[in-house]
C-alpha cells in the first residue's frame, strides 16, 4: 500500500496566524505617455497648467488624446492647448482625517475637484486648507509646486487656500543639488518632452492559511507529505486541494503519501534565481507513488548529466532536530538507485 | 431577444473576516447548491462565466483556482470578466443570445477583508492623473456625495463605506423550455443593458448618472410597475441618485435584502442584486423586479437588469390580446 488514512478532515486549524503577503512591482510600473498627457506633464515639470480645447469649445483639464463625451481627438494642433489657471475654484472636496504614507499630504486635508480658471473641467488634486471648517465648494486654490519635478501628477504638491500664485521653485531633478536662484524655466529646455511615468506599487495582505493548507503544512512538519482524495473520481492530489479539479466536489480525504516516487519530466537550470540553490540545478515534476498529480520539486545528489525522465526519487528531508513548519523542510529528491520506471506506466501524468 | 430567465442563485454566509477560505471553499458549495436545486447535471452546463479581481489577494491568475469548482475536465467553455459577476452574467446572457446553448453558469467571488481596499481600488483608476494620488473609492464616493449635498439633496456629504465582506454568489440563467423545467417560477430577464460614462470624474456632472438613465431606458425599466429593486449602493448618498435616474417611485421597495451596506463581497455585490431581485420573484413576492450593477469610481459604470414572472413574449401576447 502506497496510501493509507491520515488524520480526520475536521481536525482543528493549528495555526490562527494571519502572513503578511506583499504585492510589489519594484522600481515601479512604468507607462509611455502619449503625445498629449505627455505635453501636460511636461507643463508640470515646468510649474505651468495647460488645458487642451475640445470641438465644443471647452478647455478639458487634464487633457486626453480624446474628447470624453464624443471621442474625437484632440490636442493635435498647437492653437488647441491653452494655459489655464495656475488658481482655480473647487467644485467638490471631501475630507481626510488619516493620511496614508502614499498621500501628497501627511497632515489632514481635503480631496478636490478644482476647476482652474479658464477650464471647463476640474482635475483631482490635495487641498492643504489646515481644518475641514476651512473647506468649501467654491473656494479659490492655487498650486504650490515642487522643486523635484518629474512630470507627473505630484509635481504639484497641493493647492493652497487663495489666489497665488505661488512661486515655482528652480527645477531640482532628483539627486541633482538644487541651484541657488534662477527662475524656474533653467534647464528646462535640455530636457526631453515627458513621455514615460512611473507609478510605484505597494499592496500589502493579510492573508490566513486554509485548513487543506494547514493541515498540510503540519505533516510537513512531521515529515509526512499528506494528499487529499476525491471521493467520486478517486484521484489523489498533492500538494492536497480542497476540491476535485474535475468533478467540482469537495476532497477532503486525507491520505498520508510516501515520500518515493518517479520523476516525471525535469530542468536543467543555468540561470540564477532568488531563493534558488546555486546553478546547475534541477527542477522536476514528482509524481509521488500513489498520487494522481506530479508536485513541483528541486532535484539533487545526483550529476545533471545523469538525471532522466523516469528515474526513481526519494525525498531528503532537513534533519528532525531543524524542521520548522515549512514546505522547506522536504529539501530536494535524490535517485533511489532502483530501476527506472518505463515511460507508458505514467505517461497519463505528464 | 431569445427568453433567458435566472433560475437558481445561491450566495454565501458573508464573513467580516478572513476565515482562510480558497477561492474553491467560497465558489464551490454555491455551485453545488443552484445545480441541486435546479435538478441539473454540469453536462448541461453549456457556458461557464465568472467575475472576479485578481488584486483582491494579491495573486495574479487566482481566478483560476475557482475553476476547480466546476469541473473543468474534460474541458469545457468557460469565461471570466476582472469585473463584479454582474457583467459575467451579462456575457453569459449574450452567450446564450446565439442560440446554441440553453443553460449558463455564472459566479462572482471576492475577498474583501485581506487587503488594502484604498490602495486596490486606487490602482483601479487612471495611471497618469488619479491612482498616483492614491485617492480610493471612499474619497471618490465623498466627492459626489458632498456635490450632490451642495446641489440641495439630503444626503451625508461625509459618506462611510461598507463593512470590508468575504463571500460569493452563484447563479444559473436558462433559456424557454429549459427554464419551465429546472424552475417553477423563472425570473424571465426582459432586458439588461449596461452603459458607461467619461472616467474623469472632473469632467462629470456628478448629481446625475446619464449612464444609469440610458441603460435603464434601454433595459425597458419603465413602463410598469416595479415591486423590488436591488441597487448596488456601497454608500448611502447612492440610493436617491439611482432612484431618479432609474426612474423608480415610492413604492418601490429598494434593498429588502438588506443591500450592499450590510453585505459588500465585492466583485460578488452586483451579482447578489440580480439573485436577490430574481429570487423575489422565484418566491412570489414580485411580478417585476429591477437589478442593479455598479463599477468605477462615482458610479462610472452601470448595470441594469429588468427580471419579471412573464416572458417579454408572454407580455407582448397579451397585449395583442
Amino acid at each position: 500500500m502506497t496510501t493509507q488514512a491520515s488524520l480526520p478532515p475536521e481536525t482543528p486549524q493549528t495555526s490562527d496566524a494571519r502572513v503578511v503577503h506583499v504585492l510589489e512591482f519594484p522600481g515601479g510600473y512604468t507607462r509611455s505617455t502619449g503625445p498629449v498627457i505627455g505635453r501636460f506633464l511636461t507643463g508640470l515639470r515646468s510649474g505651468r497648467l495647460f488645458g487642451v480645447r475640445m470641438p465644443d469649445g471647452r478647455v478639458l483639464v487634464p487633457p486626453t488624446e480624446y474628447d470624453p463625451q464624443t471621442a474625437a481627438a484632440l490636442g493635435a494642433a498647437d492653437e488647441d492647448w491653452v494655459q489655464v489657471g495656475p488658481a482655480g475654484t473647487v467644485t467638490t472636496w471631501t475630507w481626510v482625517d488619516d493620511p496614508r504614507p502614499d498621500h501628497p499630504l501627511d497632515r489632514p486635508f481635503a480631496w478636490a475637484l478644482i476647476r482652474p480658471d479658464g477650464a471647463d473641467t476640474a482635475l483631482l488634486h490635495a487641498v492643504d486648507s489646515g481644518s475641514k471648517a476651512a473647506m468649501a465648494t467654491g473656494m479659490r486654490v492655487h498650486p504650490t509646486w515642487r522643486a523635484e519635478r518629474t512630470g507627473a501628477v505630484k509635481d504639484i504638491a497641493c493647492f493652497a487656500p487663495g489666489e497665488g500664485p505661488a512661486e515655482v521653485p528652480a527645477l531640482a531633478p532628483a539627486g541633482v543639488p538644487t541651484p541657488v536662484d534662477g527662475p524656474a524655466s533653467d534647464g528646462e529646455a535640455e530636457l526631453e518632452p515627458v513621455s514615460m511615468v512611473t507609478l510605484p506599487h505597494r499592496l500589502e495582505y493579510r492573508l490566513r492559511g486554509g485548513t487543506v493548507w494547514n493541515h498540510f503544512i503540519d505533516g510537513m512538519a512531521v515529515g509526512q507529505i499528506r494528499g487529499t482524495r476525491c471521493a467520486k473520481c478517486g484521484k489523489v492530489f498533492v500538494p492536497p486541494r480542497g476540491a476535485c479539479p474535475g468533478d467540482g466536489v469537495p476532497a477532503t480525504e486525507w491520505v498520508d503519501l510516501p515520500d518515493t516516487g518517479v520523476l516525471t519530466t525535469f530542468a536543467v537550470n543555468n540561470v540564477p534565481a532568488a531563493g534558488a540553490p546555486e546553478v546547475p540545478f534541477i527542477s522536476g515534476y514528482v509524481l509521488l507513488d500513489g498520487a494522481d498529480v506530479a508536485m513541483l520539486a528541486l532535484v539533487s545528489d545526483v550529476p545533471w548529466q545523469e538525471v532522466r525522465i523516469g528515474m526513481r526519487v526519494r525525498g531528503v528531508w532537513v534533519p528532525d532536530a531543524e524542521r520548522t513548519r515549512s514546505v522547506k523542510n522536504l529539501k530536494w529528491f535524490a535517485p533511489t538507485g532502483e530501476p527506472d520506471i518505463p515511460f507508458e506506466q505514467f505517461e497519463e501524468y505528464v | 431577444m431569445r427568453d433567458v430567465a435566472v433560475v437558481a442563485f445561491a450566495q454565501s454566509e458573508h464573513s467580516f473576516s478572513d476565515l482562510g477560505w480558497t477561492e474553491a471553499d467560497l465558489v464551490m458549495p454555491l455551485v453545488n447548491e443552484v445545480l441541486s436545486v435546479t435538478g441539473m447535471d454540469r453536462s448541461e452546463i453549456g457556458f461557464t462565466c465568472s467575475g472576479s479581481n485578481d488584486y483582491l489577494v494579491g495573486t495574479p491568475f487566482s481566478f483560476v483556482a475557482a475553476l476547480d469548482t466546476i469541473g473543468a475536465w474534460p474541458p469545457i467553455a468557460e469565461s471570466h470578466v476582472e469585473q463584479d459577476g454582474a457583467w459575467a452574467l451579462y456575457e453569459a446572457w449574450v452567450r446564450m443570445q446565439h442560440g446554441d446553448i440553453d443553460a449558463a453558469l455564472v459566479y462572482g467571488f471576492g475577498k474583501g477583508t485581506v487587503g488594502d481596499q484604498v490602495g486596490i481600488s486606487s490602482l483601479s483608476y487612471d495611471p497618469y492623473y488619479l491612482a498616483p494620488l492614491v485617492p480610493g473609492h471612499i474619497a471618490m464616493a465623498g466627492l459626489q456625495a458632498r456635490a450632490l449635498k451642495d446641489a440641495g439633496f439630503d444626503v451625508d456629504p461625509d459618506p462611510t463605506p461598507p463593512p470590508a465582506t468575504d463571500g460569493a454568489a452563484a447563479v444559473i440563467l436558462a433559456a424557454g423550455d429549459v427554464a419551465r423545467r429546472v424552475c417553477s417560477r423563472p425570473a424571465w430577464i426582459t432586458g439588461l443593458d449596461h452603459r458607461i460614462e467619461p472616467h474623469a470624474v472632473g469632467s462629470r456632472d456628478l448629481t446625475r448618472s446619464p449612464s444609469t438613465r440610458q441603460a435603464a431606458a434601454r433595459a425597458g425599466v419603465r413602463p410598469g410597475v416595479v415591486d423590488f429593486a436591488e441597487l448596488h449602493t456601497r454608500f448611502e448618498h447612492e440610493e436617491m441618485l439611482l432612484r431618479r435616474e432609474l426612474g423608480l417611485d415610492e413604492k418601490t421597495v429598494v434593498n429588502a435584502s438588506g443591500g450592499p451596506r450590510k453585505a459588500d463581497p465585492i466583485m460578488a455585490t452586483g451579482l447578489i442584486r440580480i439573485g436577490e431581485a430574481a429570487a423575489r420573484i422565484h418566491d412570489g413576492s414580485a411580478q417585476r423586479a429591477v437589478a442593479h450593477a455598479a463599477s468605477g469610481p462615482c458610479l462610472q459604470h452601470n448595470l441594469v437588469c429588468v427580471l419579471a414572472a412573464d416572458t417579454a413574449s408572454d407580455l407582448a401576447s397579451e397585449g395583442e390580446r
